[in-house]
């Protein structure tokens, strides 16, 4: 038995006496390996009568696992303290740039239309879609426009070269054919919302060949202007997230309504900075008005049936008023620098239970 | 429209302020476009009484004055030549605002004296553009009077009339609507004929054939002799010069009045000039007229003119000419008052592009009751004005038929307008509107006046009652709707808007760009056939419709490349056009990268973007829309505005979904544009429609219990097998095992035979029932060897 308290005392101490990993299973071996100290005496028991067998077996176990513990505890203490050198040793410039990622943009017209959708979209309105290139009939005559008014000039219009079948194409200077294609194929009660590309013969500070419109028409036999009213102050104050802003309907005209209307909004301009909502100004946002009988019937509804709505509005126009856009002609440059500063980025997308805008 | 507030007066008896007037105004239809209200800034000038006016000191110009402002004497340096002692003056002392300069007066101190105020001219204070001298006030004015309180001021309003309104392009008919809407009474007008005391030796024809006579179916005039041609009286000329006429002549001046005093345009040709009878005729092709803007027109015959026995005299409706116009020597005139067919009057004005207030007026209808009237109340005032005497009245032709009776029923008020207005009050705003209103079975029965050409039905005379009822009157009501609305965009519009997220969130930036393009530019996209043009584009620039929207995309990155951003990717969803018929369009999303796909980095190399970035990009898309990208085929052909070795095809069985690549160099030097650009475009509408399906439950998750594993495979291939043959044929190999293939490694260097290049795949298995023993895995490894040798002719390299 003294050898083994002499072989338990040096095999602790080689465990505590290594310093590397190396050492350690130096001493992990000499104690513990095959031919170890430790195994050496166990090979000895199998000489032994039993009862001796028994005590000296329980010893050497105890041995064995004591040392097995202190290799397990030195060796926790040698990693630990490698990981901490190798830690020391790993440094980098937390200071330089990350890996280049680039994140695009979403136009004010589309993130302006989707706006515009999700608030109509509440109200019913579903969204339908026409032809860029339109005849004359649903752009001019089927809307009660006759043949002399002036915005059927080429002054006005683009228009493409005559045809074999005679009469010329155009492209559609309002959204308001859409109404017309719509009217031609659904049956009321109808409500739709139709964007779109717009062109006419316009190019100033103010003006732009193309343009965007959107275009409002509600048809059943009911709908009358309270509800215009009431529709489109809802909108206005939704689309402008601003609860007070003050909308004023204005008498007007337009061939395709009777009764017609321009709604503005307020504004105040103090300091030189224009902000929507009560104020001394007006800005004048969109025209409306009740379908013309002559129209509906140019579509083939009962006019002493059905009655309805209609709205249409410039998409930059209101774009430009809620979020400070100076100059129509911006929109449609592709200058990256005004892409990216008045771009929407793709994660904002407009609903109305999340808010339209950041 | 533009008149002042006196002249309303003139025709309105009303107490109501300039600012009621503006709301009534914008509230029935007229919309106010500006204001001029000239005492608005004149706030603190007083009138002043100059005592002593002696040689400045130090300048020659300069007069040193004495002012006395009633409290106190001020010490003024001015240096107009008509300052003198006894002039009452306008005068600001520091603190004043000056309206002309916008700068509020300092005290001075003029070469080397202090100046206590300042004496005004008139422009000083935007009062006309006088600035002669200082203003010479009134010497009976008190001294130390508020300029305001010694002066009338008269404010001029500018509103903006909708073209169904001829007859608010008169002050009276705006008289007539704020009447109707409360703010005072319209004061009646008093039509008394003028006697003739001669028989006129012009006599007037109308010289239509049958069909024609629409163009003129009513003329009025006299002779008047004996007239004296000078400057009008002051309140005349005040009256056009608030306007912004150019007072010229009593004679033109007296037709300028009843313009915009009536909506009622005349004209007075120099009867000394006249040769026989004065006709109204169409023009005869190759006649001429000088007209009085100095310009002379050629004439057709679809055009309608006054003419004499010499040719044409005026442009009926339109302008006068120059031969037979009024001059400072005209003794005697013929008056012509006459109804122009508005349609005919607008062809003629917007094809010789005249621009005059007359015409402006006759092509939306001057009224057609009114013509003799006119006549009449045009010879009282010549008479008053100019003196001479008038002879008989002569008529030609007959009043167009204007009468209409139209049945309202007073409910429909409240049905259309959706506000409720008593019967009563529907019939007091008619007839104030110069309705005659009856009584009818089904309500009222209404005639329009013959001035209001646009009411032609029920639903106008409902417009009109909730006009002046006032729309602020209407309650605004929410349109019922469902309590929980139901998605409203089509499959097509919700995809268009993935798509828009899917790229802009992929690091391209969207943009909007015109429909149109350059015929050159078309021409390089496949497009530019003679039926795109546009017969009147705005600019030769943009003068076709796009064949595709790539073009704009390029240029636009050309642009911004000139301001120093070349690396950049664009993309735009918006129509392409194929035809020039509707319909002939398609939804493209297309999108471009330009210049380097990374910028120079510390941490990885840079790269120019290549067709792989577009194919991506595509790819993307693709799946953004809902389509599985490994349904579609890739094809190495793509249109010719793509680099022929560098593009590829989407293919949706025989239908292209997508076209990606370079875009061909030779197409950038022509657009100028400096490379390399790659692209895509595509066609949203090819992509099939997600199948409606019962419901939104996705199918149960297969996941394997057991672990995948990878193997590699090098292949040795002909350089022109198709990477795509490859990996289609590994994963054909046991469709059962084989989950994914990818393409890890390609070399076409010169350790490789002559056409020949090596590419490596690497193949994950995916085991479903148990662990594959190494005996199976050799066995799939052997199967997608032999796949791929067959498929490709290539071999497994050692």
């Amino acid at each position: 038995m003294q050898d083994l308290d002499r072989i338990r005392a040096e095999a602790l101490a080689a465990v505590a006496a290594a310093t590397t990993p190396e050492q350690l299973d130096a001493a992990r071996v000499a104690a513990l390996g095959k031919k170890g100290t430790i195994s050496g005496l166990m090979k000895n028991l199998g000489a032994m009568d039993p009862e001796a067998r028994k005590a000296a077996g329980a010893a050497m176990n105890a041995v064995r696992d004591e040392v097995a513990a202190a290799l397990d505890g030195a060796k926790a203490v040698l990693d630990a303290k490698a990981l901490e050198q190798r830690l020391s040793r790993e440094r980098i410039d937390v200071t330089l740039p990350a890996r280049p990622e680039s994140l695009g943009r979403i136009h004010p017209i589309s993130q302006t239309i989707e706006e515009i959708t999700a608030i109509f979209a509440q109200m019913g309105f579903t969204v339908a879609e026409g032809p860029d290139i339109e005849d004359d009939f649903h752009n001019f005559t089927a809307l009660n426009i006759p043949p002399e008014h002036p915005a059927r000039q080429m002054h006005d219009t683009f228009y493409f070269g005559e045809r074999v079948e005679g009469g010329r194409h155009l492209l559609r200077t309002h959204t308001s054919p859409v109404q017309i294609r719509t009217m031609l194929s659904d049956k009321p009660p109808i409500r739709v919302l139709v964007p779109g590309r717009t062109y006419r013969c316009d190019s100033d500070m103010t003006h732009t060949p193309m343009f965007h419109q959107v275009e409002g028409l509600v048809i059943d036999e009911a709908t009358n202007m309270s509800h215009l009213k009431g529709c489109l102050i809802e909108f206005v104050r939704a689309f402008f997230e601003v609860d007070d802003v003050p909308v004023r309907f204005r008498p007007s005209f337009f061939p395709f309504t009777e009764p017609s209307a321009e709604v503005d909004i307020g504004c105040s301009r103090e300091g030189g900075e224009l902000k929507i909502g009560p104020g001394a100004g007006w800005l004048e946002i969109l025209g409306c008005g009740m379908v013309h009988p002559n129209v509906l019937r140019n579509c083939g509804i009962d006019p002493d049936r059905y009655q309805g709505f209609a709205f249409g509005m410039g998409v930059e126009r209101v774009a430009m008023l809620k979020y400070g856009i100076p100059d129509l002609r911006t929109f449609f440059d592709s200058d990256l620098r005004w892409l990216k500063h008045y771009g929407f980025v793709p994660l904002d997308v407009p609903t109305l239970s999340g808010g339209l805008t950041r | 429209m533009k008149f002042t507030l006196d002249w309303l007066k003139d025709h309105l008896e009303t107490d109501a302020t300039l600012a009621e007037i503006e709301t009534g105004l914008t509230a029935v239809g007229l919309e106010v476009e500006g204001v001029e209200d000239p005492s608005r800034h004149l706030e603190g000038f007083i009138v002043g009484h100059v005592l002593e006016a002696d040689k400045h000191p130090n300048a020659d110009k300069l007069k040193l004055c004495k002012v006395d402002t009633g409290s106190a004497v001020l010490q003024v340096v001015c240096g107009a030549p008509n300052a003198r002692p006894g002039l009452k003056v306008i005068l600001a002392q520091p603190g004043t605002y000056i309206p002309h300069s916008g700068e509020t007066l300092k005290k001075g101190n003029v070469r080397g004296v202090e100046s206590q105020g300042m004496m005004c001219s008139w422009r000083e204070l935007s009062l006309g553009d006088d600035h002669d001298g200082i203003a010479e006030l009134d010497v009976g004015l008190a001294v130390g009077a508020r300029l305001l309180d010694v002066m009338s001021f008269d404010p001029m309003i500018e509103i903006s009339v909708t073209p169904n309104r001829a007859d608010c392009l008169g002050v009276r008919g705006v008289a007539r609507d704020l009447a109707a809407f409360g703010l005072g009474t319209l004061k009646p007008l008093k039509v008394e004929p003028v006697p003739g005391i001669f028989k006129s030796p012009i006599g007037i024809r109308l010289d239509f054939a049958p069909e024609d006579a629409g163009a003129c179916p009513l003329f009025a005039g006299r002779h008047i002799r004996g007239v004296r041609n000078g400057d009008s009286p002051q309140w005349l000329k005040d009256r056009l010069a608030a306007i912004g006429l150019r007072p010229i002549s009593v004679l033109v001046d007296i037709t300028n009045f009843f313009t915009y005093d009536l909506a009622r345009p005349l004209h007075v040709f120099d009867a000394a000039k006249v040769k026989g009878d004065i006709r109204a005729r169409p023009a005869k092709a190759g006649e001429t007229l000088a007209a009085l803007n100095g310009k002379t027109y050629a004439l057709d015959a679809g055009m309608t003119v006054i003419a004499d026995e010499a040719g044409p005299e005026a442009l009926a409706g339109i302008i006068g000419g120059e031969h037979s116009g009024c001059t400072e020597s005209t003794t005697e005139v013929f008056l012509e008052a006459a109804y122009f067919d508005p349609i005919r009057t607008a062809a003629t004005g917007r094809k010789l592009e005249i621009l005059s207030d007359a015409r402006f007026r006759f092509e939306r209808g001057v009224d057609p009751a009114f013509v003799v009237p006119a006549m009449e109340l045009a010879t009282r005032m010549i008479i008053d004005l100019c003196g001479g005497e008038a002879s008989e009245a002569i008529i030609a032709g007959t009043e167009p038929d204007w009468q209409k009776s139209i049945v309202l029923r007073p409910e429909r008020v409240a049905g259309l307008g959706g506000v409720e207005v008593q019967v009563s009050r529907q019939e007091a705003i008619l007839n104030d509107l110069g309705c005659a209103v009856a009584e009818h079975a089904d309500g009222l029965l209404v005639n329009p006046p013959s001035w209001r050409g646009d009411i032609a039905a029920e639903h106008d005379l409902v417009e009109e009652i909730i006009r002046i009822n006032g729309y602020n009157n209407i309650p605004s009501l929410p349109l019922p709707r469902s309590p929980m609305p139901k998605p409203v965009l089509t499959p097509g519009q919700r995809r268009a808007g993935w798509v828009r997220r899917q790229l802009a969130s992929r690091g391209l930036v969207e943009t909007v760009t015109w429909s149109f393009l350059p015929e050159a530019q078309a021409r390089l996209f496949g497009g530019g056939a003679p039926e795109m043009h546009l017969a009147n584009p705005i600019s030769s620039d943009l003068d076709v419709m796009r064949p595709s929207v790539l073009p704009n995309l390029v240029t636009a990155a050309g642009r911004n490349a000139d301001r120093g951003m070349r690396d950049l990717g664009l993309f735009e969803i918006g129509p392409q056009f194929d035809g020039p018929e509707p319909g002939q369009q398609r939804q493209i999303a297309a999108g471009i990268r330009a210049g380097k796909a990374r910028g120079r980095h510390w941490a990885e190399p840079a790269r120019p973007v290549d067709a792989f970035d577009a194919k991506a990009d595509a790819l993307a898309a693709i799946a953004a829309a809902g389509a599985n990208p490994d349904s579609l085929q890739v094809v190495a052909e793509a249109p010719s505005w793509y680099h022929p070795g560098r593009s590829g095809t989407l293919k949706l069985g025989n239908k292209t979904a997508a076209c990606f690549g370079e875009i061909h160099p030779g197409i950038l030097a022509t657009l100028d544009v400096k490379g390399p650009v790659a692209g895509f475009e595509l066609f949203l509408e090819t992509l099939p429609q997600p199948k409606a399906k019962a419901t939104k439950a996705r199918p149960l998750l297969k996941a394997s219990a057991f672990q995948p594993l990878e193997r590699d495979f090098a292949f040795t291939l002909d350089s022109a097998v198709a990477a795509d043959a490859v990996v289609r044929a590994a994963k054909g190999a046991d469709k059962a095992l084989v989950a994914d293939v990818a393409v890890f490694d390609l070399y076409e260097g010169d350790k490789m035979a002559a056409g020949k290049k090596s590419l490596a795949i690497t193949v994950t298995l995916q085991p479903t029932e148990k662990t594959l023993t190494d005996e199976e895995i050799e066995a799939v490894g052997a199967r997608i060897v032999a796949a791929v040798v067959k498929a490709t002719g290539g071999e497994l390299r050692g």
